[in-house]
């Protein structure tokens, strides 16, 4: 007989495969130069180059701000569809969903077409756009989860106890969506930072984000020090995790 | 009208959709009362209770506090104040920030916000708790912390909605005596909810027994208990048998094929009854003399206190009795019933009263569904009827098909030796049934009415 612990080596091989393996990998590459002795040259390389560190705070800035009007327009939108009295389908809540069920490419490329015709200049504000309209369902979803499954019990014992709607807007429902929030800021802020298709398409390469310098170093067979940024992009990602809260966050229904 | 009524609900009536949730509900509670809604689950309790905190709006009808209408005010204007039933307590907020909610929202100041709180969790043996987060609580500490948010803000009238209901039976009996000792020391007025009789008895100055939207009996625990007005109220609270009988004259009343000595005065000559009998108020003994009746013990279950029997009467009804000594089954006992333990009520209904309309001269409308009925002299199609069918006249069917129209058994009652249906018709209505057939609570039946079984007489305007 199979022992039952013996069913997980498929799924551990694969992990080591396609996950542990490649991230040693980037940090044997990262700490390596071209002719493979190991070095920390890559690394205080990127602190040392002007143009890395200012598109590094572009990205950041870029994300952040994308994150912020996700939010902005993302928590009204879960709002509305996870009350029952404004919403009473589940076609809105699918409609919300269903560019999501299209490659992230082609509507960029789309997008991209579309501010071609109408003779819109591409910059930032094109690049805010395609990132907000990319990932805007990643904000909704999980904000949405958490306000529809919250017991509508908390907002009636404020009210009970004297608050107006407004306030138990503020004082209750608020404070107990963050978790949504939060799994929603994890969603949106991560990828936009490694993104470089959107600021390719929407900005033809005049803004230049954190991804794109890695895959311009890949590309261009500069693998020790992409690997480098690789790395030091991953130590970001992480921070975000710690700071948001992750697995909190994700318990809050991040899945799709 | 009493000075000293602080809510005076009148008219009150609440549909959702189709169905009729409450029905003129007319009910006032005298201030420092401590009031009980009781009845089963989906009879209106918690609706009217919703309605008092104001999370539902009536249809009709008005709710007065102190003399003036509430019913338009949003809840967070109303001087009242909810014990949810699972709580509701905020997770964000610790003990503390939970109990002072209300307070801070009014711009109480700080340090009377600190004494009242401290006040409040001493009150509730909370006090060294206020710092803890709610979700570390247990069950029965985060029932105290829920009260004590409630009524650090001084409520009016306190609502409480099952409150006790999530709790082990050995908390309940406790937070039970809290809970009372909590009113009679604050002195507000407390609106309980509940289905548990036992919980309602013990904790209330007043009891309201509601069935399917209406209100059956208001009255303190030992009225309620002791003289019940229908055969619902009779059933719902503690356990009886409910016989059928005949009040033959003054303090004269017959049942189970018996005649009995009685103390109740008023119910005419020969007039039809419902009469209950507690099961601890029959006497049963191995003597066969100076016995009113005999019978033959059929089970016998101790249940601590006591043991409870069946016993199959001599005329052959089955009685329920509780006694100190148990007796083997099939053994042949005396019983005995003092007058002033037997309730008479009035009968609700003699017979089923429908309205209808005559389809042709031998074809009735009742029900929403047509029925054949003997040939009707001078009542031609279209003529506004009354039709009464008696209660043992209706035949159920397995299968809703095979009717002339279906409905849903909703409420049995064992009366001795056969069963009193009520049963829920498809077009909205109740029939009411005797049959000897066991059926179950929502099962679906065929309704058929014989030709012969349906009296028709003209509706007179």
């Amino acid at each position: 007989m199979i022992k039952r612990s013996s069913w997980s080596i498929p799924y551990l091989a694969f992990l080591i495969l396609f996950v542990a393996l490649p991230l040693v990998l980037i940090l044997v590459y990262a700490l390596q130069d071209g002719t493979g002795h190991f070095t920390l040259s890559n690394i205080t390389r990127f602190f040392s180059d002007k143009d890395s560190l200012s598109t590094f705070a572009v990205s950041i800035e870029v994300a952040v701000e994308n994150t912020l009007l996700c939010i902005l327009l993302g928590y009204p939108a879960a709002w509305i569809l996870a009350n029952k009295k404004l919403n009473r389908s589940a076609v809105t809540i699918i409609l919300f969903m269903l560019p999501m069920w299209i490659n992230a490419l082609m509507r960029t490329l789309a997008t991209a077409e579309l501010f071609n015709m109408f003779g819109i200049t591409l910059g930032k504000g094109t690049l805010l756009f395609g990132m907000v309209y990319d990932y805007l369902p990643f904000m909704i979803y999980p904000i949405y989860n958490v306000l529809d499954r919250m017991d509508n019990s908390y907002a009636e014992a404020a009210g009970d106890l004297g608050a107006t709607p407004w306030t138990v807007f503020w004082k209750v429902t608020v404070p107990l969506s963050m978790p949504g929030v939060r799994s929603g800021i994890l969603m949106v802020f991560m990828p936009t930072v490694s993104t470089f298709a959107i600021s390719e398409f929407l900005t033809n390469n005049k803004i230049k984000l954190f991804g794109t310098i890695i895959q311009e170093n890949i590309n261009s067979s500069m693998w020790n020090y992409g690997a480098a940024l690789a790395f030091i992009m991953l130590i970001i990602i992480g921070i975000t995790t710690v700071l948001t809260g992750g697995r909190d966050a994700e318990a809050a229904g991040g899945a799709i | 009208m009493p000075k000293d009524i602080i809510i005076d609900i009148k008219h009150l009536s609440k549909s959702f959709g189709d169905k009729k949730v409450l029905e003129d509900i007319n009910l006032y509670v005298r201030k420092g009362e401590f009031i009980t809604l009781l009845g089963p689950s989906g009879c209106g309790k918690t609706t009217l209770l919703r309605q008092i905190a104001g999370f539902i709006a009536p249809d009709e009808g008005q709710i007065l506090l102190e003399g003036k209408d509430i019913s338009s005010i949003p809840p967070y204007k109303r001087p009242l104040n909810t014990v949810f039933q699972r709580y509701a307590l905020f997770p964000h907020l610790d003990v503390y920030d939970n109990i002072a909610f209300g307070l801070k929202l009014k711009g109480v100041p700080q340090d009377e916000i600190d004494t009242r709180v401290k006040k409040m969790l001493k009150m509730v043996s909370m006090s060294d708790y206020e710092d803890r987060s709610v979700d570390s609580l247990s069950g029965g500490q985060q029932q105290r912390v829920a009260i004590a948010r409630a009524l650090v803000n001084m409520p009016k009238v306190l609502l409480l909605d099952e409150p006790l209901a999530a709790l082990d039976l050995k908390m309940r009996k406790d937070m039970q005596i809290e809970l009372k000792e909590l009113h009679q020391k604050m002195g507000i007025t407390f609106i309980y909810v509940t289905h548990d009789q036992e919980e309602a008895l013990t904790l209330s100055d007043t009891i309201v027994v509601l069935n399917e939207g209406r209100i059956q009996q208001i009255g303190t625990p030992t009225d309620i208990y002791n003289e019940p007005c229908n055969s619902f109220v009779a059933d719902f609270i503690g356990e009886s048998t409910i016989l059928n009988g005949t009040m033959i004259r003054d303090r004269r009343v017959e049942f189970m094929g018996h005649e009995f000595d009685c103390v109740d005065e008023g119910f005419g000559e020969n007039n039809p009854v419902d009469v209950v009998i507690r099961p601890e108020d029959v006497y049963i003994m191995s003597r066969l003399d100076g016995a009113q009746f005999t019978g033959t013990v059929k089970s016998c279950i101790f249940k601590g206190v006591h043991y409870e029997m069946y016993v199959d009467t001599d005329k052959g009804y089955e009685l329920m009795v509780q006694d100190y000594n148990g007796f083997e089954p099939g053994s042949t006992v005396g019983l005995l019933i003092k007058p002033s333990d037997i309730q008479v009520m009035r009968k609700e209904r003699l017979c089923n009263t429908l309205e209808g309309e005559m389809v042709d001269e031998t074809h009735v409308s009742i029900l929403d569904a047509e029925f054949e009925c003997l040939p009707q002299e001078g009542l031609e199609a279209g003529t506004k009827v009354t039709v009464e069918v008696g209660f043992d006249k209706v035949d159920l069917l397995d299968h809703q098909e095979e009717g002339a129209t279906g409905g849903e058994v909703s409420f049995l009652l064992y009366k001795g030796n056969h069963y009193h249906l009520t049963v829920l018709t498809d077009s909205g209505e109740h029939l009411w049934v005797d049959t000897d057939d066991i059926w179950d609570k929502g099962d679906l039946v065929g309704i058929n009415i014989l030709p012969a079984d349906l009296k028709i007489t003209r509706k007179d305007d």
